[in-house]
């Protein structure tokens, strides 16, 4: 369904960076490979069935099978193996240390992210989404916190396992800004399907003032969260009096329902009591392009179905269905949500 | 001899009679309510998940989601009233989809970020959905 939102799933031979192009020069080679070794095997199959009786006995005679048994197969495979080696070695460079850093954690099943400074310190938490500038490497630590999980973003990079109790490195770099899907490419449970992920790739302008943006938030998280609330796009005619409009959508109020009904218990907004830590942080939630680990689009409607009952869409993840909160309560959360960029 | 094939006649006549006016006592099926073409329909289901309608309601065709916080919408041509109580026409239907609580106060379906244009399409898609 995701299809149409930013392209699901995401298509494995479109490098959008050098180490994915390698990963898919690498792929081309391989299948144009299998292609000429099946050729010549239908080939020497009708040979061997239908061929005139000359063919055929040389076919079957020592000598065809030294050269097509023992030395084609010797030296194309020893030239593909060095060939693949250097063509990939750079996939395996050893880490320089002086690239941006971002930790994912691979959890049941959604990822968790954090950016990490250059002391090695957490200084910005998300979840599901990475945003990168383009043209820059960055190093991902991959860890989970659960079972083994893989991390893929064909896009930009080969797959890597991300294992319980360890520490693995993946460097990616996109050459073009855009919008690329990552899944989970390890089964790792029922919802393994449902584990998506997004990289966001930015021109470093943009990239520089998203940055700004989020620490600006962060830096104000300290004062109370939703003093004010927001009109929806699109409300505008809908309540012609603030007094309507807070009758249905009062994010102060969701405020507080967001602290009572035991949300904060598992999600963490930033600046707020609410410092859980078993769920996805929050606290950026509104600008994200996905709910429920790059699965759903996000606007009020996906919001509220989610909070609602998540279990119909995500059966078994670790959120309960909220079903026993009335309407009114579902959409004060949720206008409390969408402050929350 | 005779007497019992007047008997047959007599039988076979109203046998006749009785199937005739079962027939004619019979009404056509139940009418599609309306029949959308099928560009506008897929149009729709394209609306459909982009948005994410799937993740509030289950909607034959749609294979994920199909949540269950708002209602099945099976069969949505045969429904007499849009969420219980709106008549089921196509402009109130597309209006609903956009702007819910506009049209139901109270409404837990919140207004969509879809189009006039989209919102005509995605009924003409519930409009396919017919159970009979």
């Amino acid at each position: 369904m995701i299809e149409a939102v930013w392209g699901w799933p995401p298509p494995v031979l479109d490098p959008a960076g050098p180490y994915s192009a390698q990963v898919t020069t690498l792929s081309w080679a391989l299948f144009a490979l299998g292609v000429f070794v099946t050729g010549v095997v239908v080939v020497a199959l009708w040979v061997a069935i239908k061929g005139p009786p000359n063919w055929k006995a040389n076919l079957g005679g020592e000598r065809a099978i030294w050269i097509g048994g023992v030395a084609f197969p010797g030296v194309v495979l020893t030239a593909l193996l060095i060939w693949g080696l250097t063509l990939t070695a750079s996939l395996t460079e050893p880490i320089r240390g002086d690239e941006m850093r971002i930790r994912v954690t691979g959890e049941m099943w959604w990822f968790r992210v954090e950016y990490l400074d250059p002391d090695g310190a957490v200084m910005m938490v998300d979840a599901n989404e990475i945003h990168i500038p383009v043209d820059t490497p960055v190093v991902l630590e991959l860890e989970s916190a659960d079972v083994i999980h893989s991390f893929w973003v064909p896009h930009l990079s080969g797959k890597k396992d991300m294992i319980p109790g360890r520490r693995t490195l993946l460097r990616i770099e996109a050459d073009r800004a855009g919008e690329f899907g990552g899944v989970c490419a390890e089964y790792c449970g029922g919802q393994h399907a449902l584990m998506g992920f997004i990289a966001v790739v930015h021109e470093p302008a943009a990239w520089q003032s998203w940055l700004a943006d989020r620490m600006d938030t962060l830096a104000n998280a300290a004062e109370p969260v939703a003093q004010e609330s927001q009109r929806y796009p699109g409300d505008a005619d809908l309540y012609p009096t603030e007094a309507e409009y807070l009758e249905r959508y009062d994010a102060r109020r969701g405020y507080d329902l967001f602290m009572e009904t035991g949300c904060a218990a598992c999600h963490r907004i930033a600046g707020s009591e609410a410092n859980g830590l078993a769920g996805p942080d929050l606290t950026h939630i509104a600008s994200r392009r996905s709910l429920g680990a790059g699965i759903l689009p996000n606007h009020r409607g996906t919001l509220i179905g989610w909070i609602g009952d998540s279990q119909s869409i995500k059966p078994g993840n670790r959120m309960p269905s909220y079903d026993r909160l009335s309407a009114e309560d579902l959409g004060h959360i949720a206008a409390f949500l969408e402050l929350q960029k | 001899m005779v007497s019992s094939d007047r008997g047959k006649a007599i039988v076979a006549t109203v046998l006749a009679l009785g199937a005739s006016s079962v027939v004619s006592g019979c009404k056509d099926p139940v009418q599609t309510r309306y029949e959308p073409s099928d560009a506008a329909k897929s149009r729709g289901l394209v609306a459909i998940e982009k948005t994410g309608c799937g993740s509030c309601h289950e909607i034959p065709g749609v294979e994920w989601p199909r949540g269950r916080l708002g209602p099945s919408l099976a069969g949505f041509d045969d429904v007499g009233l849009i969420a219980g109580k709106l008549p089921n026409r196509p402009g109130l239907l597309a209006a609903f989809i956009r702007n819910a609580p506009a049209i139901k106060p109270g409404s837990t379906m919140p207004p969509m970020p879809v189009t006039d244009a989209e919102a005509q399409d995605v009924a003409s898609y519930l409009y396919g959905l017919d159970s009979d």
